[in-house]
This record gives C-alpha cells, sequence and structure tokens, in this order.
C-alpha cells in the first residue's frame, strides 16, 4: 500500500477538512443557541411552549439524520425554496439536529440544580428572573458543560453525513479521491485520522474539566 | 411580632400542623423542640413563605402573608438558615452575601462589599471572603450561610435544624454565633436538636407533637418540670444521650 495517494491529494483533502471545520463551528453555534433557547423551554417554559419544545426534540431525535438531510434539502425544492448553497441547507439541517439534544443537555443541567439553591434565593427576596439567571444557570452550565462538548465530538463526525447533499466535505472529497484513484484503504485512512485530529484534542479537553475541582462537595 | 393563628398545612394525606397558635415578640429567642416530622419546620417555612398554610392567619410585623402587597414589603427581611447550607457553590462566600444586597436592597458595589465584610466579622469569618463554599468546613459555611441572612439586616432569623447535618466538632462555633445573636437581641425562632442552646439561649422552649403545641414555657420550666408526658418522653429520650 502507497500513501503518494494521500499527499498528491492533500490539497484537496485539506479543503474538504477547511469544509467540515466550517459546519462543525456553524452547527455548534446555531446548536447551542437553539439548544439554549429549547432547553430553557422545556425546563421552565409555560406549558403550551413546553410541550412544543417537546415535539420538537422528540421528532428530531427520533428520526435519522440522514432522513433529515434529505428531507432539509431535496423536500425545501419540491416547496418550491431553493438554498443558496448546498452548505447552507447542511448546516440547518444540522443544527435542528443537533439542537435537539444540547436542548437536552441543557433541560437536564437545569433541574439537576437542587430546588434547594432556589429557596435559599427566594427567601434572600430575589425576583424569579434574577434566581434563574445568577443562581440556577450559572450552576447549569457547570453541570452541562462536559456532556456538552460530548455532543460536539458526536456533532463533528455527523457532518460527514452532509455528503448526501453534495456538499464538499471531508468525506465527499475523500470519496472523489477514490472515485478518482481506486485506492480506497490509504485515502479512508487519511479521512479518518483527519477526523480524529479534530475530535480528539476535544475529548482530551473534556477529561480536563472533568478533573478540575467539582463545585459540589 | 409574629402572629400564627389556628395554622393548618397538610401534604397530601399528612397533616403536619393541625391548628397552632404561636406569637412571638420582638428580640424573643423562641426554641421549637419536638420529634422529627412533627411539624416544626414547616411552622418556619411558613413564615419563609416557601410553603402556604391551608388555613389559618400568619403576620410579620403587622404584615399579613396572605396579601400579596404586604407580603411583597417583607421581601428578603425574614433571613433563613437551612440544615444544609445552600451557599450558592458558584460564587465566593462575599459574592454569596452580596448578591442580594446588590439585587434586593439595591445597593452599589462598595456598599454591598462593605456591608458583606461586617457581616463576615461578625461570624468571625472575614478572611475566608474570598473562599468559594467547597474551600470551607460545614461550620465555615454554615456560618457564612448565617452572615449572608444577617446582612439583609432581617426583622426576624429563622433556623431550620441548622447543626443537624454537622460533624459534632464543628457544631461548637455554629453554636456560639448563635448565642451571640441572641444576645443582640435579634428575634430569633431555632428549630434545632442542640438542648444546651435551647437551655442556655432560649427565652421560651416550645415542644411540637403530631403538628399541635403540647406545652410550651421558659427552658427552666420545661426541662425542670415538664407539665406533660409526652415533653417528659421526649426530653428523656434526647438527653438520654
Amino acid at each position: 500500500m502507497s500513501f503518494s495517494v494521500v499527499t498528491e491529494s492533500w490539497p484537496v483533502l485539506l479543503q474538504g477538512l477547511g469544509v467540515t471545520l466550517l459546519l462543525s463551528v456553524l452547527t455548534i453555534m446555531g446548536g447551542t443557541i437553539v439548544g439554549l433557547l429549547v432547553g430553557l423551554a422545556r425546563a421552565n417554559g409555560p406549558a403550551p411552549l413546553r410541550a412544543l419544545a417537546r415535539i420538537y426534540i422528540e421528532i428530531f431525535r427520533g428520526t435519522p439524520l440522514l432522513i433529515q438531510l434529505l428531507f432539509v434539502y431535496f423536500g425545501a425544492y419540491s416547496l418550491g425554496f431553493e438554498w443558496s448553497s448546498t452548505l447552507a441547507a447542511a448546516a440547518t439541517s444540522l443544527i435542528l439536529y443537533e439542537g435537539a439534544y444540547i436542548a437536552e443537555i441543557f433541560r437536564a443541567g437545569i433541574e439537576a440544580v437542587p430546588v434547594a439553591q432556589r429557596e435559599a434565593a427566594q427567601v434572600l427576596g430575589l425576583r424569579k428572573s434574577t434566581i434563574f439567571t445568577r443562581v440556577v444557570l450559572p450552576q447549569a452550565m457547570q453541570i452541562a458543560r462536559a456532556p456538552l462538548v460530548g455532543q460536539y465530538i458526536g456533532l463533528v463526525k455527523d457532518t460527514s453525513l452532509a455528503i448526501v447533499v453534495g456538499l464538499a466535505e471531508l468525506m465527499r472529497q475523500g470519496q472523489a479521491i477514490v472515485d478518482r484513484t481506486a485506492q480506497p484503504l490509504p485515502v479512508y485512512l487519511a479521512v479518518a485520522a483527519l477526523y480524529f485530529c479534530i475530535c480528539y484534542p476535544m475529548s482530551r479537553f473534556v477529561r480536563h474539566m472533568e478533573r478540575k475541582a467539582p463545585v459540589r462537595a | 411580632m409574629i402572629e400564627m393563628r389556628e395554622i393548618t398545612k397538610s401534604f397530601g394525606d399528612n397533616k403536619v400542623l393541625r391548628g397552632v397558635n404561636l406569637a412571638v415578640q420582638s428580640g424573643e429567642v423562641v426554641v421549637l423542640i419536638g420529634p422529627s416530622g412533627s411539624g416544626k419546620s414547616t411552622m418556619l417555612r411558613l413564615l419563609a413563605q416557601l410553603e402556604h398554610p391551608d388555613s389559618g392567619h400568619i403576620a410579620i410585623n403587622g404584615k399579613a402573608l396572605a396579601d400579596p402587597k404586604q407580603a411583597a414589603q417583607l421581601r428578603g427581611h425574614v433571613g433563613m438558615v437551612f440544615q444544609q447550607f445552600n451557599l450558592f457553590p458558584h460564587l465566593t462566600a462575599r459574592r454569596n452575601i452580596t448578591l442580594a444586597l446588590r439585587k434586593v436592597l439595591g445597593m452599589d458595589a462598595g456598599a454591598a462589599d462593605a456591608r458583606a465584610h461586617e457581616a463576615l466579622d461578625r461570624v468571625g469569618l472575614t478572611e475566608k471572603a474570598d473562599a468559594y463554599p467547597i474551600q470551607l468546613s460545614g461550620g465555615q459555611q454554615q456560618r457564612v450561610a448565617i452572615a449572608r441572612a444577617l446582612a439583609m439586616e432581617p426583622t426576624v432569623m429563622l433556623f431550620d435544624e441548622v447543626t443537624s447535618a454537622l460533624d459534632p466538632e464543628l457544631v461548637g462555633e455554629v453554636v456560639a454565633v448563635m448565642r451571640d445573636l441572641a444576645q443582640s437581641g435579634m428575634t430569633m425562632l431555632v428549630v434545632t436538636h442542640e438542648m444546651r442552646f435551647a437551655r442556655e439561649a432560649a427565652d421560651r422552649v416550645v415542644f411540637f407533637d403530631a403538628g399541635v403545641i403540647v406545652e410550651e414555657g421558659p427552658p427552666q420550666e420545661i426541662f425542670a418540670a415538664p407539665r406533660h408526658e409526652r415533653t417528659r418522653q421526649f426530653l428523656q429520650s434526647v438527653l438520654a444521650v
């Protein structure tokens, strides 16, 4: 097995890596915002909002990402809507999917803050909104941090499914090289190694955070 | 100063309070004793507005808790200290205290810091102002929790079994702070199993059992000559230890 095919097509792979990174960053930012809003609605919102949040979460967690990507991309065409780019379509679909998971992480974090914390704050005379932003949310964030980064790691790998809408990300560039050179082993190894190079530092970061002193005794 | 009349409170089928009357004068230190589940803690939680009575009348400083407007005027003026401390773990001792000073009393940062320093001084912990709760012993955490409540200059302080979660050797420092507070003229309602504190610092001891007040009186009377059999039995069981 020769790796010359990898060195020869290195610029193309790097291009793909760039698109994968861009899609990951967009999804992390968008997914976190959606997840935070939906998670808040789910944990603290009025009943109708809670129900809506619940339906959203169940639908997007309960169906394969692959199908969601196809729905968002091709479904939009049949409804007469045209995506400005495949990146926009892939990012939108991934944000909706990851947002559902991230919402549950935030909800769990909020609900893990002991009721006694709210009671102590209430007796001090703090308003509900202040109790939430100054007492509950900072603790919920701390609880959610490690699972959140874990979700981000999965998300980076999920971006490889954007290949089905024709986005020129890492996976697709790798496949294109294989189609051209008929040397799957070295090329896919290189592709896998590049994903690993993004994900491994993130997983080290999670372990570092978990080692840091916990908030609670 | 505090008036509770004909208070009843149930949690599901469990009747925790069955028509309790209690009045507390300004500056009085009242210790509530009795078996667990007898309704003592619920009395404190009602005064702190963490629970609401099923029936009966509660007023603090003449303000009825059932009236939302009058109850709102008491916001932050009833201090409560909990068994599990309930300090905010993400804030330092100082910021545990200044949060409500700034957000409820509207003090600026400088004034709030000065008030926090005074409060920490009263519990002997000024040097721990920048420590996080996890860096403090249980006794120190509880003293910070007392300082946090005191800094609001409450009209009454409620203590809910504040030494029960502490290692035995840490109980003394917390009881000492409470004794100082009692001598300074603070109005206090204390639920505790520390019979020494009850004997030495209480103006009045109130014995609860099964959701009613069985008997009450000055500590020397209650401890030396309880009138009711149930009081006698309870005291025997806790003092035998």
